[in-house]
C-alpha cells in the first residue's frame, strides 16, 4: 500500500499578534511549523505502516525552506519527500493548490491512499482535500479521527459531525482529512533522524509536472483577495469598578438589561 | 512571482516589512527588498499608503458569458425533518444578495423522503423557489452524491452565487462542488456583500483570526461561499409565496464508492455548545478539574452550556468537546462569559461574534478584554461566587 501524506509548513500563529497600533501583524520571532492537523495525518500514515505495512511518501508544496518540513517527518519514520517548488506555485488558491497535488498524485501514479490534514491552521479552509479528491476522481471523507484496514480494496473510518460520529466504509483509492483524535505524532527516533539527515528530497516543479502555466499558483486561482484590514475590536467597553459585591451588582443589571435568559 | 515595488514611490518605511505574514519583505539602505517567500497575498499592497506595492497582473480573463448566471442559490441543510439554523441565516441574507442584483432567491434541499413543510419554511425565511431532489440513496450525507447533484443542479440551472453553512457536512461536500464546478470557493466568511461591479465580496477570518480578507471569485460562476453558523441574522416572514419544483436527476448522480455504515448521534455538549444562548466558558485561570463546578453553577443558572479554552482542555480539567476556537468550535451565544480566560487569538475567533461578551480576569491587560462588552477585573475565585450569590437573591 503506498500512502501519501500532504504537508503544509504554516507560521506558527500562538505568536502572531497584532500591532496595537499599527494593525498589523507582527512576525518578529514567528517560526514555521508543520501545520498540526497535518501532523495527525503523518501519524495516521505510520501507524497504518506499523500494522499492515505501507509505504508512506510526505509532499508538500512550498518555497525551498519546506524541504526542513519534509526532513522533519521522514524523522518520524515517512519513507520518501517530495517537495513540489517552483515559482509558478507561488500565490495558489485552493484550486490552484488542489491542481498541483494532484498533479503530483497522478504522477507517482501507485497511490492508495492520500490522507491530508483537516484544514491548515494558516488559511483555515479545509479545501484543498475534498478539492483534489474531486479532481483525481477518488472518494473521500473528512474529519476521520479513526481508521480500519480489514477488507483488501477497502477503508472503513469513523468521522466526527457536528451530530455525532459515523462510520463508513470506502473503495479505494481513497482520500482522508483527519483530526487530532487520529493520534498525537510520535517522537522522531534516532535511526530515522540520522536517514533523514542524508535522505534525498525530490524536488519538482512545473518542469517535472507539466501543468499548463495558466493553471498554476496566482495565475491559475479563480479567487483574488482584494482588501485586507484588521477584525474590528470592541471599543465600548464597559469596565466595571469598585468593590467585587459592587461588580457583581452592576453586571447582573446590566445582563438583566439585556434580557439574558434566567436572570 | 512576487509582489512589486515601485521604487520611486517607496519611501523605505517599513511598515510593510512588518505586515508581511510571510516575512518576505526585508528593508535594505534605501529600498525595499521582497523575497522568493512572498506568497503574493496581498496584504503589503493595502498597507502602503504610498501606493508603492503592487501585485503582478495576471488572470485568466472570464471564460465564458458571466451574465448568463443568474440567481442566489442556498443550500439547505436539514436534521431529522428540521432545517438547520445556519439555512434560515443565510436564506435571510441571500435574500438581501438577491434583492441587490434583482434576482431570484433559490434554495437546494437533497434528501429522501422530504415532505413539503420544509420546503415551505425555506420560502417562509425568503426563498422564491425550492428545488427538491428527493431519492433513496440520498436518505444519508455521503460527499460523492451529494456534491454530484448540485453540480448537476448548478450547471441545468446556471445561478450567480451558490452559498451553504460552514457546519461539518459544508465544509466537506462543497470544495467538491467547487471543483466539479471549476470555481472558486471561500469558506468560513462571516461577511457577505455585493460590490460595485456585481460581484459577491466574501469577507472571513484568516490566520487565525488577526486579520480580515475581503475575497472575489472574479472570472468564474457560480461564485462559492461557505458561511459560519450564528453569524446572519435570520428574519422569518410568514405569509410568503413560493414555489416547489421537484427534480429528476440522472442515475449518475446517486453512484458512490461510499457506503455509510452507521450513524452514531451524540447528545453531548458539543451539539449543545453550538446552539446554546448563553456560554460559560473557562481557562487556565480555573486552576484545576474541581473548580470548574464554578462555572458549571453559574452556566446552570442561566440555563447556558459549558465552555473551556484549550488551556482547560491541555490540563485535562475539560474533555475536548468543550473547546472553543480555532481548533474547537466557533459560537455565536447571545451570552458569552469568558472566565479565567487570556484571549489568545485563536480562542477570540471561536467567540468574538457573540452578542454579548464578559471578561472575568485578573490581569487588566489580558486581551481577552479587548473583545469585552463588560469586562471584570477580579480574582474568579471572590467574583463568581458573588455573582451566583446576587443572581439568586433574585429568586
Ligand atoms: C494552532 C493553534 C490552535 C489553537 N486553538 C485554540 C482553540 O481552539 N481554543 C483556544 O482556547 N485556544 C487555542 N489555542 C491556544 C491558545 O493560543 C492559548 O494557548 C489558549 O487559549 C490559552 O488558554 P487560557 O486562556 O485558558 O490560558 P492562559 O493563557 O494561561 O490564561 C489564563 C488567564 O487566567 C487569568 N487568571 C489566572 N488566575 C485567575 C484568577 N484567580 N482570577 C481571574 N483570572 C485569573 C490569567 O490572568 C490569564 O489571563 C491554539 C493554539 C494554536 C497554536
Ligand atoms: N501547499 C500545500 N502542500 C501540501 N499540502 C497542502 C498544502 N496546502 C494544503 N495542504 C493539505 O490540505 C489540507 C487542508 O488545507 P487548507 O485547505 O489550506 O485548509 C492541509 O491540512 C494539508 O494536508
Amino acid at each position: 500500500m503506498h500512502i501519501v501524506v500532504c504537508i503544509k509548513q504554516v507560521p506558527d500563529t500562538k505568536n502572531v499578534r497584532i500591532d496595537p497600533d499599527t494593525h498589523t501583524l507582527v512576525r518578529q520571532g514567528v517560526e514555521s511549523i508543520i501545520n498540526p492537523f497535518d501532523m495527525f495525518a503523518v501519524e495516521g500514515a505510520l501507524k497504518i505502516k506499523d500494522l499492515n505495512g505501507a509505504r508512506v511518501t510526505v509532499m508538500t508544496m512550498g518555497p525551498p525552506q519546506a524541504a526542513e518540513a519534509l526532513r522533519e517527518t521522514l524523522g518520524l519514520g515517512a519513507d520518501d519527500a517530495v517537495l513540489l517548488s517552483d515559482r509558478a506555485f507561488a500565490g495558489s488558491d485552493t484550486w490552484a493548490t488542489s491542481t498541483t497535488l494532484s498533479a503530483a498524485i497522478r504522477k507517482m501514479g501507485d497511490v492508495d491512499l492520500i490522507l491530508c490534514g483537516k484544514q491548515a491552521v494558516d488559511g483555515d479552509t479545509a479545501q484543498v482535500g475534498p478539492e483534489m479528491a474531486a479532481l483525481l476522481d477518488v472518494p473521500y471523507a473528512t474529519f476521520v479521527k479513526k481508521i480500519d484496514i480489514e477488507e483488501p480494496g477497502f477503508l472503513k473510518v469513523l468521522r466526527q459531525t457536528d451530530e455525532g460520529s459515523e462510520l463508513w466504509k470506502l473503495q479505494l483509492p481513497a482520500l482522508l482529512t483527519v483530526i487530532k483524535e487520529l493520534g498525537e505524532p510520535r517522537v522522531p527516533s534516532l535511526r530515522h533522524k540520522m536517514r533523514a539527515k542524508k535522505a534525498e528530497i525530490a524536488v519538482w516543479g512545473n518542469a517535472e509536472l507539466g501543468l499548463d502555466p495558466n493553471s498554476t499558483g496566482l495565475c491559475g486561482s479563480f479567487t483574488q483577495v482584494v482588501r485586507v484590514f484588521s477584525p474590528q475590536r470592541r471599543t465600548n467597553r464597559i469596565q466595571l469598578e469598585g468593590s467585587i459585591e459592587n461588580q457583581a451588582e452592576q453586571l447582573f443589571q446590566y445582563l438583566k438589561k439585556a434580557r439574558v435568559p434566567g436572570l | 512571482m512576487k509582489a512589486i515595488v515601485d521604487g520611486q514611490k517607496c519611501t523605505v518605511c517599513g511598515v510593510c516589512s512588518d505586515a508581511c505574514p510571510m516575512g518576505a519583505i526585508a528593508l535594505r539602505e534605501n529600498q525595499v527588498e521582497i523575497s522568493d517567500d512572498c506568497s503574493l497575498c496581498g496584504i503589503c499592497v493595502d498597507t502602503c499608503e504610498f501606493g508603492a506595492l503592487s501585485l503582478p497582473e495576471v488572470g485568466h480573463g472570464p471564460s465564458e458569458d458571466l451574465g448568463s448566471y443568474r440567481g442566489v442559490w442556498v443550500y439547505a441543510e436539514w436534521r431529522e425533518g428540521k432545517v438547520h439554523g445556519v439555512s434560515h441565516e443565510l436564506l435571510s441574507a441571500g435574500r438581501i444578495l438577491a434583492d441587490k442584483r434583482g434576482v431570484e432567491l433559490g434554495a437546494v434541499l437533497l434528501g429522501s423522503g422530504l415532505d413539503d413543510q420544509m420546503a415551505g419554511e425555506l420560502i417562509s425565511y425568503g426563498a422564491e423557489v425550492v428545488y427538491v431532489v428527493d431519492a433513496p440513496e440520498l436518505a444519508h450525507f455521503t460527499d460523492e452524491r451529494y456534491s454530484k447533484c448540485i453540480v448537476e443542479l448548478v450547471n441545468r440551472k446556471r445561478p450567480e452565487i451558490v452559498l451553504a453553512g460552514a457546519t461539518s457536512m459544508g465544509r466537506s461536500f462543497i470544495p467538491r462542488v467547487a471543483a466539479g464546478l471549476k470555481t472558486g470557493l471561500t469558506a468560513d466568511c462571516t461577511e457577505l456583500d455585493i460590490g460595485d461591479e456585481g460581484h459577491l465580496l466574501q469577507t472571513r477570518p484568516a490566520f487565525g483570526g488577526n486579520i480580515m480578507a475581503t475575497i472575489i471569485c472574479p472570472n468564474r460562476r457560480p461564485q462559492m461561499a461557505t458561511v459560519r453558523p450564528k453569524v446572519m441574522k435570520p428574519v422569518r416572514m410568514d405569509g410568503r409565496q413560493g414555489r416547489i419544483e421537484r427534480v429528476e436527476l440522472p442515475s449518475r448522480c446517486f453512484e458512490a464508492r461510499v457506503e455509510v455504515l452507521e450513524v452514531i448521534a451524540e447528545q453531548d455538549q458539543t451539539a449543545k455548545l453550538t446552539e446554546a444562548d448563553v456560554i460559560v466558558s473557562g481557562g487556565r485561570g480555573l486552576r484545576s478539574a474541581e473548580n470548574f463546578h464554578l462555572i458549571e453553577e453559574l452556566a446552570g443558572l442561566m440555563n447556558g452550556a459549558v465552555g473551556a479554552s484549550r488551556g482547560a482542555v491541555e490540563e485535562g480539567w475539560m474533555a475536548p468537546s468543550h473547546q472553543v476556537g480555532q481548533t474547537g468550535r466557533t459560537v455565536a451565544p447571545t451570552l458569552y462569559v469568558a472566565v479565567g480566560i487570556s484571549g489568545a487569538v485563536q480562542h477570540l475567533v471561536g467567540m468574538q461574534g457573540s452578542q454579548v461578551i464578559v471578561a472575568v480576569n485578573k490581569d487588566a491587560s489580558a486581551p481577552i478584554f479587548d473583545v469585552a462588552t463588560y469586562g471584570v477585573v477580579a480574582d474568579l475565585f471572590e467574583f463568581l461566587p458573588e455573582f451566583v450569590k446576587r443572581i439568586k437573591r433574585e429568586r
